[in-house]
C-alpha cells in the first residue's frame, strides 16, 4: 500500500531524515525549532487519526477530543493533582483511551455518516465540559504554564522529547498496521459485509482500533503540553477536528506519512500565511480544492503513485 | 450436517424466502436451482447470518444456529462465496485470501507480529489451488472478473470449512473458465471431502456435479431429491418451461 515504507527502495530515507531532524536545532532559531516541533505534534495527532480514517475506513469526524483529553488529562494531573509531569504523562493517553472506548461503544453500533454525527455530538458534550467546569479545567482561559521536568523544559530539550515520542509512536502505528489487526482493519474498510463472513467480528475489531487511536492522540496532547505548557477548549473543538481531518487528506489518506506530510504544510501555511494575511483560512482552503481536485489521494498518494509508475517503466514490466 | 426448517423472510411485505427447507448431508455436492428472484441469494444470507431470518431454524452439525451473527456462523465451520464478487478491493489478492486464514486462526487481534510472516504457506496453498499464485501481488481490484471470482472461492477456503457455500460460481465466466471452475469444485468434493452447497443457472454444471437438487420457486423449496427424480418433476417443468411444454424432462 504506502510505497513510502520502511522496506521500500526508499528505506535509506529514513534514517536520513531522522539525523537532519536530530540536528536541526543545532542550526535553526528557537522559533523553528518550536515549530517542528508543532509539526510532529499535530502529525501524530493527524496519523492517529489516519490510523481509523484511512486504515479502517470510520467516519472519526470529532478526533480532536482525544487530543484535548491527552492534553488536559496531563495538565490536570499536574497542576491540579499535583503529581509528577511523568504521571501526567502516562495519565494523559490513558485517558483519552478511555473516553475513546466509551464514545466509541456508544458510536461503533452505527456505521458510515451515523457514525461520524453522533461522535461530533458526544465529542462537542466533552468540549462543553472542559469549557464550563471553570473551577476545574479553567473555562476558556485553558490552563497555561504547566511546569516541566528540567530535562525537557528548554525549547530544545522539548523539541528532542517530542521528537523521540513521535518516533517511538509511529513505529508503534506502523507495527500495528502491518499487523494481523492491521491487515482485519484495512479488509472491513475495504469491505465489512465480506470480512463478517469470513470470521471478523467488525465492530469489535473497528472499538479496538478507536481505542488505539484515542491513545495515540493523547500521547500527541501530551506533546503539546511539553512544547507549549499550555491547555485550551479550543484543543477539543470541532475545528480543530476539521483540521486535522484536512492533513489527513492533504497529505495522503491511503498512505502511512501522509498526514505527517499533511500536517508539515498546514502548519507552514498557517504560521507563513497567517503573517502575509488575514485571510489564511481562505488561502486553505483553496488549496486544500485544488488538491481535492488534482491530487484526490493526497500528496504523497500522488508521489506514491508516480514512484511506482518509474519503477515499472524502469524494471520494463507493464505491473 | 445442515438442516433448514421452514425458513422465512420477508423484505417490506414482499416474502423473499417463504418457507424452504433443505437438507445437507457431510460430503454431498447439493445445487439450490430456481429461476431469478426465486430466493436464493437470500438463503444463502439467511443461512450464513448476513441477514436474520423472520422464522424457521438453521441447524448446522446439530446446533442451531439460526439468527448468530454471520462471523460467529463461520467460526463453526461454514464458508461461502457470493454472486455479486464481494472482495477487498484495494488489497493484493494474497492479502485478500490472508485475512481469511487470519480470521479462521484466531490471529486478528494480534497486534505486533508483522502479516507477512504469519500462515504464509496455508495461504499460498489456497492461491495455487484456485491457480492464482502469479497474481498473488496484484491488487484484487484490478483483476478481471474470472480471476475474481477465482478469488472468490479462495477466500471462502480461507475459512477451511467443513461446508463450502457458493453462489453462483461460474456467473459471468467464459467457456473455459467454466470447466476450470467445475473442475475445482470437484476436486474440493473428492480430495478435501467438502460438502459443498451451491447455486447456479447452468443447468448443464448442475447436472454433472450435483448429488442431489433443491428447486425453489418464488422463496418456497418445492423439492429436493436426486438429479433424475428432479429432471423429470411435473413442478419443476413448469416453473421452467411453463405449463405447456411439460411431460418432457429437463436438460
Ligand atoms: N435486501 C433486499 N431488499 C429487498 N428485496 C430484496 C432484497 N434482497 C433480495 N430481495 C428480493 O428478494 C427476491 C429474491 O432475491 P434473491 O437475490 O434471493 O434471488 P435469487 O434466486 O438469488 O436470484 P438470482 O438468480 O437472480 O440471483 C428478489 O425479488 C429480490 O428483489
Ligand atoms: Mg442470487
Amino acid at each position: 500500500m504506502a510505497t513510502l515504507n520502511i522496506r521500500g527502495k526508499e528505506s535509506w530515507l529514513v534514517p536520513i531524515l531522522f539525523i537532519l531532524l536530530l540536528v536541526f536545532p543545532l542550526v535553526l532559531t528557537r522559533f523553528y525549532t518550536y515549530l517542528l516541533a508543532l509539526i510532529f505534534v499535530s502529525g501524530l495527532a493527524a496519523m492517529s487519526l489516519n490510523l481509523v480514517l484511512g486504515y479502517g475506513g470510520i467516519y472519526q469526524f470529532h478526533h480532536a477530543v482525544f487530543y484535548g483529553v491527552g492534553a488536559y488529562g496531563a495538565a490536570l494531573t499536574i497542576t491540579k493533582l499535583g503529581y509528577s509531569p511523568w504521571i501526567g504523562f502516562l495519565v494523559g493517553p490513558l485517558l483519552a483511551a478511555f473516553i475513546s472506548l466509551v464514545m466509541g461503544a456508544i458510536c461503533v453500533r452505527l456505521s458510515k455518516l451515523y457514525f461520524g454525527m453522533l461522535q461530533i455530538s458526544l465529542g462537542s458534550l466533552v468540549w462543553a465540559i472542559v469549557y464550563r467546569w471553570y473551577s476545574f479545567t479553567g473555562g476558556d482561559d485553558g490552563i497555561h504554564g504547566v511546569s516541566m521536568p528540567d530535562l525537557i523544559g528548554s525549547t530544545t530539550g522539548s523539541y528532542y522529547f517530542t521528537l523521540l515520542v513521535t518516533a517511538a509512536c509511529l513505529i508503534a502505528m506502523y507495527l500495528i498496521v502491518k499487523s494481523p489487526f492491521g491487515s482485519a482493519l484495512q479488509g472491513i474498510r475495504d469491505n465489512p459485509v465480506r470480512s463478517e463472513a469470513v470470521g471478523v467480528n467488525v465492530k469489535l475489531h473497528q472499538l479496538v482500533a478507536l481505542v488505539i487511536a484515542g491513545f495515540f492522540a493523547g500521547v500527541a496532547g501530551v506533546l503539546f503540553i511539553v512544547v507549549d505548557n499550555s491547555a485550551f477548549p479550543d484543543m477539543l473543538f470541532w475545528t480543530l477536528s476539521l483540521e486535522i481531518l484536512i492533513m489527513c487528506l492533504l497529505g495522503g489518506w491511503l498512505t502511512f506519512l501522509g498526514p505527517m506530510l499533511g500536517a508539515a504544510m498546514m502548519v507552514a501555511l498557517r504560521t507563513f500565511a497567517s503573517t502575509f494575511t488575514e485571510y489564511w483560512t481562505l488561502i486553505q482552503g483553496i488549496i486544500l480544492m485544488l488538491v481535492i481536485i488534482f491530487l484526490p489521494e493526497g500528496v504523497l498518494g500522488y508521489v506514491n503513485a508516480k514512484f511506482k509508475q518509474l519503477g515499472n517503466l524502469a524494471s520494463g514490466g507493464k505491473a | 450436517m445442515l438442516r433448514i426448517e421452514g425458513i422465512q423472510k420477508s423484505f417490506g411485505g414482499f416474502m423473499a424466502v417463504n418457507g424452504a427447507n433443505l437438507g445437507v448431508q457431510k460430503g454431498e455436492i447439493v445445487a439450490v436451482i430456481g429461476p431469478n428472484g426465486a430466493g436464493k441469494t437470500t438463503l444463502f444470507n439467511l443461512i450464513t447470518g448476513i441477514i436474520k431470518p423472520d422464522g424457521g431454524r438453521v441447524i448446522f452439525k446439530e446446533e442451531e444456529i439460526t439468527g448468530l451473527p454471520a462471523y460467529r456462523i463461520c467460526k463453526k465451520g461454514m464458508s461461502r462465496s457470493f454472486q455479486v464478487v464481494n472482495i477487498f478491493s484495494r488489497l493484493t489478492v494474497f492479502e485478500n485470501v490472508q485475512i481469511a486464514v487470519l480470521s479462521r486462526h484466531g490471529k486478528t487481534f494480534n497486534l505486533f507480529t508483522p502479516s507477512r510472516k504469519l500462515l504464509i504457506e496455508e495461504t499460498s496453498d489456497i492461491l495455487q489451488s484456485v491457480g492464482l499464485t502469479d497474481k498473488g501481488r496484484s491488487v484484487s481490484g484490478s483483476l478481471s472478473h474470472g480471476d475474481q471470482k477465482a478469488l472468490e472461492i479462495a477466500i471462502a477456503l480461507g475459512g477451511h470449512p467443513e461446508l463450502l457455500i457458493l453462489d453462483e460460481p461460474t456467473a459471468g465466466l467464459s467457456p473455459e473458465e467454466t470447466i476450470r471452475c467445475i473442475d475445482l469444485i470437484k476436486r474440493l468434493s473428492a480430495d478435501l471431502g467438502l460438502t459443498i452447497l451451491f447455486c447456479e443457472h447452468d443447468m448443464e454444471l448442475v447436472f454433472a456435479i450435483a448429488n442431489r437438487i433443491m428447486v425453489m420457486v418464488r422463496g418456497k423449496s418445492i423439492i429436493q431429491g436426486l438429479p433424475a427424480d428432479v429432471r423429470c418433476n411435473r413442478e419443476v417443468q413448469d416453473a421452467y418451461l411453463g405449463e405447456s411444454e411439460s411431460g418432457v424432462c429437463l436438460a
